[in-house]
């Protein structure tokens, strides 16, 4: 989500002073954060960090720099369960063949994440210990049901994403925590997807939208998961995707699945749009999304809203 | 193509076998910079060199009532903290007028505020240290204690009795005014069979250039000499601008612009904290650096556009447009730009509206108010895109109103290819325009019909497609009318002057300057084309006062216009010394002889006579084996400005194809084309792309660009995330024709292309987004035309 810099306007190209330390282990960077707390800053991919530092929005005083740890790298797939490790990058998950067969929301997300060289340095756990409520990846989680492994002083805590999304740039971690892994259930091969933001570029924070996974069966949703994004403080796990679980999807179903959607989004304004503008473009979304997961062109036909 | 030209008798300098004049030669710089061999300012490092950062007001309009930096000053790496009043010592202030703008006036400005500022931005003090992370450092610790009055920011109440006036001294908030009527508008709109009027909307926006406006200054007391090392269209402009206001005479002023980052116009004024960094240079007796971070360039570089204009016009059902009428009102900021005056774009609105129309009844009335906002001035085609939406706005709804094709309308109002030399109902002068030309041309490229029939086929599928016109006239080549005779220092003439080296390589040094737009190319292919030399032996200078002859600079579409007849007349005059010289030495009579790559060859079969190498050779080191009383002579200059048009008008035709999404309001560039007329193309690659790239900015405005100000004066979205350029993903492909009408005015034939692109295409895109939204009975005339916009009109939300 956009930084504003109201009336703030002398010149900030350059940090501040800090001290930079390069972890040598997930033990020693735990050391450091707890160490120095508040006054730390974990960099991984440095996307979001470093400019915020050069802008002087922030002033740590220690970079614990975590980006050598291999250890926290990496996709892997074990029992039923999707690892990715939080220094995985963004550019990884968009080629990484377990992504793609297990996880594909999350490749089609990627795609929409910024640029190229952006994604090249980016990493999962950098997007969701930042918390914006306008990245896809935080959505994305609590659509796949992903569980957020931290690590800290007194050892791991599991956490569930729709506990982990605080507020804006807010999260479940304290200051002394380490962002280690995310995990997914693996998805069943019969499951599909719907990945669309409405940004005004490509690359651009959305001004709205949705990643859904879907499971289809004659016609109906037998299961609907519909992880909104940018639209309020933090991603929203959508409560009126039940409303179309388990029945034949009409008009007027949909409809009312729209209206109850309107009920449970508390948006922001920001430069791009109203909250008026963005309730009604989650229900474009909601409808368009819907009409292409039940392959039902004609749900879209004046049904905008 | 197809050329107006009369044929000429004889073959030109231009159309030689082996001329470069037409032809797609890549930029001489082009390896340098894609080396990261450029040398930009912010590249620059000398010994001793401070940096400065500027601390800038947060509020729209503020008394200062202290500064407080003691414990900056005692920071490590501080150099000095200086207030205005301080700089105030060294260096004067200056009022933004010209006196043929009638009636125009602004306020005296100062290169860092005294005692009070006038918009979020500007600059309060200057903290100068050994890098600029300790000028940061130390600049987080100076305290400023202001008091904030009533701000002035919405345009339309500015005039209001009731709002403050910004400059007491000047009684009220107006800065220019101007009237025109021609013809007889009254009659007109009476006996029309209709009448349409219109509200147009134009956001304010600015040029986000990729390099950031930056200064080296460099006071050398020991010379008494200050280098200035600034990325600027017009170094002359800025060496007369510093002299005056430091005390010095221009002799003592050096302004060196090496490579530019991108312009548009942001880079041909002079800023108050350009200003104040030359004169903390001579205060401090060091080399100061500045450079404007992105936040500092969209407070503080130049915005544009801006305006609300009130448009009507008649038309009668056979099409014929009996009037057009404007009532345009602008807002620019706290104080009129200088040298060149933040009249100008509201000038060229009252110039430009219904320009490429026949009709002779136009009134036009063009406001331009103070207001406590950054300041506005010329970016690039300046007025044209308002004055063309417009124009194209009206005209689209006045065919709307009588049930008449776009094309149909324009076909039947356009000015004839055949009236000219004519005049506009507002007095521009044209030499020669080819509208109808044009839009033929255009119509073939994008298959009109075709895409009416596909319009008309995707609708019954909800699919709703527009496709919009804008026809259009360029300001290019302009002579002293723009400047010079208001009282500007500003040159509208240009210099080259070009020598044969010892071995028989060209060096041209040439006033026009160089930021992207291929000045250095357009130079060295006229070079080599008439003296018969080939482009890798030219070498050619620009941007240096002490190095390169008198002249405006690049600006105004004129670098190729202006400069480049400037290389022509003094390369035919240094190739008549060349053959006089082989002459003597070939005892042969110069009108036998031509040079033809590099050599100097018999003119009837080209038999090679003597290279240019070795002519060279005996000239510099053995002319004692000359005849008697030859002194040769391998060096020329010539100069040029065009006396008899004020200004080399071109035209053009652009089309847009997009979709809208009636949903979101997100709109889809799907195609747009563009057929201009520039005169003599020199390199078809650099116009083209001098066109798409306009075409881009152009774009830019229709869709993203606006600088978000709120009521108390605060622009809310200065930065790159929030402010929205237009990139390349959401581009379309854009096709560009050419009608080729040469400028008689000159030998080469040439008129600018540098506005082309960005005067027509938010037109183009607004009146497709209207006639795509024609099943929807809703019109609108804001840009940009973001989905909330569209959505709005659409009653969506």
């Amino acid at each position: 989500m956009p930084i504003v810099w109201a009336g703030e306007v002398t010149p900030k190209m350059k940090a501040s002073a800090f001290a930079y330390a390069r972890a040598t282990s997930v033990a020693n960077a735990l050391e450091l954060l707890t160490a120095h707390g508040e006054k730390a800053k974990v960099l991984s991919g440095g996307q979001s960090l470093l400019p915020a530092m050069n802008l002087r929005l922030i002033a740590p005083e220690l970079v614990v720099d975590i980006s050598e740890l291999a250890e926290l790298r990496g996709v892997v797939v074990k029992g039923g369960v999707l690892t990715i490790g939080a220094l995985t990058r963004h550019v990884d998950l968009l080629k990484s063949p377990e992504i793609a067969a297990h996880a594909p929301l999350l490749r089609d997300a990627v795609t929409h994440v910024a640029h190229p060289a952006i994604r090249n340095r980016g990493t999962i756990g950098g997007s969701l210990a930042q918390a914006d409520p306008a990245s896809e990846l935080p959505a994305c989680m609590l659509t796949l049901g992903a569980t957020i492994v931290v690590c800290g002083p007194s050892g791991e805590r599991r956490i569930a994403a729709n506990q982990f999304f605080a507020g804006i740039y807010e999260t479940a971690l304290t200051p002394q925590e380490l962002l280690v892994a995310v995990e997914l259930p693996v998805i069943p091969k019969s499951s599909t997807h719907f990945f669309h933001e409405f940004a005004r570029r490509h690359g651009d924070y959305a001004i709205v939208g949705l990643a859904a996974q879907a499971l289809v069966k004659d016609g109906q949703f037998a299961d609907l998961r519909l992880g909104f994004f940018a639209v309020g403080d933090r991603p929203l796990l959508a409560k009126s995707a039940g409303k179309l679980v388990d029945v034949a999807v009409t008009p007027a179903v949909l409809a009312e699945a729209s209206s109850a959607l309107n009920d449970e989004l508390d948006p922001l304004e920001d430069q791009q749009a109203t909250p008026t503008m963005r309730r009604h473009l989650a229900k474009v979304l909601l409808t368009r999304c819907v009409s292409s997961l039940l392959a039902r062109p004609d749900l879209c036909t004046g049904a905008s809203a | 193509m197809t050329s107006a030209r009369a044929n000429s008798e004889t073959l030109s300098a231009l159309d030689r076998p082996n001329s470069y004049i037409g032809k797609t030669v890549p930029r001489p710089n082009l390896d340098r910079l894609m080396q990261g061999r450029g040398l930009y300012v912010s590249d620059i490092e000398l010994p001793r060199m401070a940096h400065v950062v500027f601390l800038r007001s947060p509020h729209a309009h503020a008394k200062i009532n202290g500064i407080e930096a003691s414990t900056a000053k005692q920071m490590p790496g501080v150099i000095a903290v200086v207030s205005g009043r301080e700089l105030s010592t060294v260096i004067t202030p200056w009022v933004g007028v010209l006196s043929h703008l009638k009636g125009l006036k602004s306020a005296p400005q100062s290169a860092i505020a005294v005692d009070r500022v006038c918009w979020q931005g500007e600059a309060v003090a200057a903290v100068v240290a050994s890098s600029r992370a300790q000028a940061e450092d130390a600049a987080e610790l100076v305290s400023i204690e202001y008091e904030e009055l009533d701000a002035v920011t919405d345009m339309r109440t500015a005039l209001d009795p009731a709002t403050a006036v910004i400059h007491a001294s000047l009684g009220d908030n107006l800065a220019f005014e101007r009237n025109h009527d021609a013809g007889a508008v009254d009659q007109a709109f009476a006996e029309s069979d209709e009448v349409v009027e219109a509200d147009f909307v134009f956001g304010r926006h600015t040029g986000v250039t990729l390099e950031p406006r930056a200064v080296v200054a460099d006071w050398n007391a020991a010379e008494a000499r200050l280098t200035i090392y600034q990325g600027t269209q017009a170094p002359h402009m800025v060496q007369n601008i510093a002299a005056l206001h430091l005390g010095l005479k221009e002799s003592q002023v050096r302004v060196v612009c090496k490579d530019v980052g991108g312009s548009f116009g942001i880079k041909v004024h002079i800023y108050a904290d350009e200003m104040a960094t030359y004169a903390l240079s001579k205060l401090l007796r060091r080399p100061v650096k500045f450079v404007a971070d992105r936040v500092e360039s969209f407070n503080t570089d130049i915005h544009a556009r801006d305006h609300r204009c009130k448009g009507k016009i008649g038309v009668n059902r056979d099409g014929t447009i009996t009037a057009f009428e404007i009532d345009d009102l602008t807002g620019i900021g706290p104080y009129s730009m200088y040298p060149r005056t933040s009249a100008i774009e509201a000038n060229q609105v009252v110039n430009l509206v219904g320009g490429p129309y026949a009709t002779r009844n136009y009134r036009a009335r063009a406001r331009v108010v103070f207001q406590n906002k950054n300041v506005m001035c010329q970016y690039r085609a300046v007025g044209h895109p308002i004055a063309c939406s417009v124009t194209e706005g009206l005209v689209d709804l006045a065919a709307m109103k009588i049930g008449m094709d776009p094309i149909e309308i324009r076909r039947r109002n356009l000015i004839s290819d055949n009236a000219y030399p004519c005049a506009s109902p507002s007095g521009l002068r044209f030499e020669q325009l080819s509208h109808h030309a044009a839009l033929a041309k255009l119509i073939g490229m994008m298959d009109y019909d075709a895409l009416r029939a596909e319009q008309v086929a995707l609708r019954t599928r909800n699919i709703h497609r527009g496709i919009g016109i804008a026809s259009f006239i360029e300001v290019t080549n302009p002579s002293a009318a723009f400047y010079g005779v208001g009282g500007a220092k500003i040159s509208s003439q240009d210099g080259v002057a070009v020598r044969l080296d010892a071995q028989g390589s060209v060096i041209c040094q040439t006033s026009i300057t160089e930021q992207g737009q291929g000045s250095e190319s357009l130079t060295a292919q006229i070079v080599g084309s008439v003296l018969g030399v080939s482009m890798d032996r030219v070498r050619v200078i620009l941007g240096d006062t002490d190095n390169t002859p008198y002249g405006g600079g690049t600006w105004a579409s004129r670098g190729a216009g202006i400069g480049g007849e400037a290389a022509l007349q003094a390369t035919k005059v240094l190739r008549k010394n060349i053959l006089d010289v082989a002459a003597a030495i070939l005892q042969a009579a110069p009108g036998e002889l031509d040079i033809v790559n590099n050599a100097v060859v018999n003119a009837v079969d080209s038999t090679p006579r003597i290279e240019l190498s070795e002519l060279a050779r005996i000239v510099y080191f053995r002319p004692d084996t000359l005849p008697p009383g030859i002194q040769a002579e391998l060096m020329a200059t010539r100069h040029f400005v065009p006396r008899e048009y004020p200004f080399a008008f071109t035209n053009g035709v652009q089309a847009s194809w997009l979709e809208v999404d009636i949903d979101t309001g997100f709109i889809k560039l799907l195609k747009h084309w563009v057929v201009e007329d520039c005169g003599t193309i020199i390199n078809p690659q650099l116009v083209d792309e001098q066109i798409r790239g306009g075409v881009v900015q152009g774009l830019g405005a229709a869709l993203f660009e606006k600088c978000v100000y709120d009521e108390r004066g605060q622009l809310t979205n200065a930065n790159m995330a929030d402010y929205l350029v237009p990139m390349s993903g959401e581009m379309p492909d854009i096709d560009v024709g050419h009608v080729v009408s040469p400028t008689m005015e000159s030998e080469l034939g040439a008129k600018g292309a540098g506005e082309a692109g960005t005067a027509g295409a938010a037109a183009a895109v607004t009146n497709a987004v209207n006639d795509a939204l024609r099943p929807f009975g809703t019109i609108i005339t804001e840009i940009p035309l973001t989905p909330q916009v569209v959505l709005t009109a659409l009653g969506r939300i």
